[in-house]
């Protein structure tokens, strides 16, 4: 058997919905090279009119924080309430601020 | 931390109804499992195709050669969304197609059986695509992220599949005595493949409890079978077609249907290949993968040439 797309790199796809949202990541796809991605990208993710604008990212260029160091990187956040509107308190009469 | 503790904190995380994403630590057992099972639904996809590609020329009107061309290009999306899903795992997509032509892999054994008229289009849009919107539906809440994710998207595209089935059908059974019976013969060679969809009975299924526990599947091939058959009843009535099984009956005490006993002779007979399609099915999939490789290799070419004329571009400038 023939494999003769065991070259064809991994691209991941961003689709925009509509002018005013951002690019949201939909899924991937196999493509030679970034103009085919995109061509791909239209027939396999925007069939019903899912988007206005692609954006196509070979796999590989993407670098991504491990879920081991998720408590390091994240849970510092978690204790600094006073990064949040609701641990300030305004007086009632105030209304909203 | 050891395997122990490790599999352990995953049950626990999984029971806390959270997802599990690619790069997330997992039991090997759960990793093969998901690509076994996400790769044999790619597979179905894209063999599922075939019997439908059969009545694309021979469509009775061009509003359901339109519906029809479109639900099987959703198929070949829909096997595409599973390959990428099954990729996340780690394992290579020429690797899933080379299983899936070489014999190796399995699909669902529905695609087996053949359509021998254009009423079968109804059938299959409205029980074999609704079988699957059973099982896909309790899929969008697999524990798998992108396994769940693809299965959303399905589910969306997937209902308009059904519904064309369903009107398809509507048409024949309002249609002459001929027409009617064109719908009723395809009812009657559908049902019982359509409740074999959804695999063997609970007690006959083991890999179910193990699947259960990691919430990759929600419900058991029992309770899918009986959801899809409390469902699909009324709209059979509603057609004025009979559904053929004699020992169908209303259970008020279960608030659902007794239904009489599969052939799950035949269901292990074509799952082992010897259904009345198999070698044509495979045979047919194998044809269009070579008859498709000059488009594989022109678009190598065209990117090579691309890639050229950019660099030619750059080194001019």
């Amino acid at each position: 058997m023939d494999k003769p797309n065991d070259n064809w790199k991994i691209w991941e796809v961003f689709i925009r919905s509509k002018n005013g949202l951002s690019h949201k990541h939909v899924g991937s796809l196999h493509a030679p090279d970034a103009d085919m991605a995109i061509k791909n990208a239209r027939d396999v993710y925007t069939r019903r009119s899912e988007g206005i604008s692609i954006w196509v990212v070979p796999s590989e260029a993407v670098t991504a924080s491990s879920p081991d160091e998720k408590e390091p990187l994240f849970t510092p956040a978690d204790d600094k309430v006073y990064r949040h509107p609701t641990f300030y308190e305004i007086p009632a009469e105030i209304g909203h601020m | 931390m050891g395997e122990v503790q490790l599999e352990k904190r995953f049950q626990d995380y999984l029971d806390g109804e959270n997802k599990i994403e690619p790069k997330d630590w997992m039991p090997d057992a759960y990793r093969k499992t998901l690509i076994r099972q996400i790769s044999q639904h790619a597979h179905s996809e894209v063999v599922g195709m075939l019997p439908e590609a059969n009545w694309i020329t021979r469509a009775p009107s061009l509003r359901r050669k339109v519906a029809l061309l479109a639900k099987v290009q959703d198929e070949a999306g829909h096997g595409l969304y599973l390959y990428s899903a099954a990729e996340t795992l780690g394992i290579d997509r020429s690797e899933l197609v080379g299983d899936l032509l070489s014999g190796k892999a399995k699909y669902s054994s529905i695609f087996n059986y053949p359509t021998v008229s254009w009423a079968d289009m109804g059938a299959i849009g409205w029980l074999v695509d609704g079988a699957a919107i059973a099982n896909q539906v309790m899929l969008c809440r697999t524990s798998y992220g992108p396994y769940a994710r693809a299965m959303v998207r399905i589910c969306k595209e997937e209902s308009f599949h059904q519904r064309q089935g369903y009107e398809i059908m509507l048409s024949l059974a309002n249609g002459t005595a001929e027409q009617k019976q064109m719908a009723q013969d395809a009812l009657n060679r559908w049902w019982w493949p359509s409740l074999m969809m959804f695999g063997p009975t609970d007690d006959l299924s083991p890999n179910s409890a193990q699947s259960m526990k990691w919430k990759i599947k929600r419900k058991s091939n029992d309770e899918l079978r009986q959801e899809f058959i409390d469902k699909t009843v009324p709209q059979a009535e509603f057609l004025g077609l009979t559904v053929p099984d004699k020992d169908l009956k209303w259970n008020e005490e279960k608030q659902g249907y007794d239904y009489g006993e599969i052939d799950w002779e035949e269901f292990y007979n074509v799952v082992k290949g010897n259904g009345p399609c198999n070698k044509q099915r495979l045979s047919d999939r194998v044809k269009a993968h070579e008859e498709g490789a000059w488009v594989r290799e022109a678009a190598n070419a065209y990117a090579a040439k691309e890639a050229k004329r950019k660099a030619d571009k750059v080194q001019a400038a």
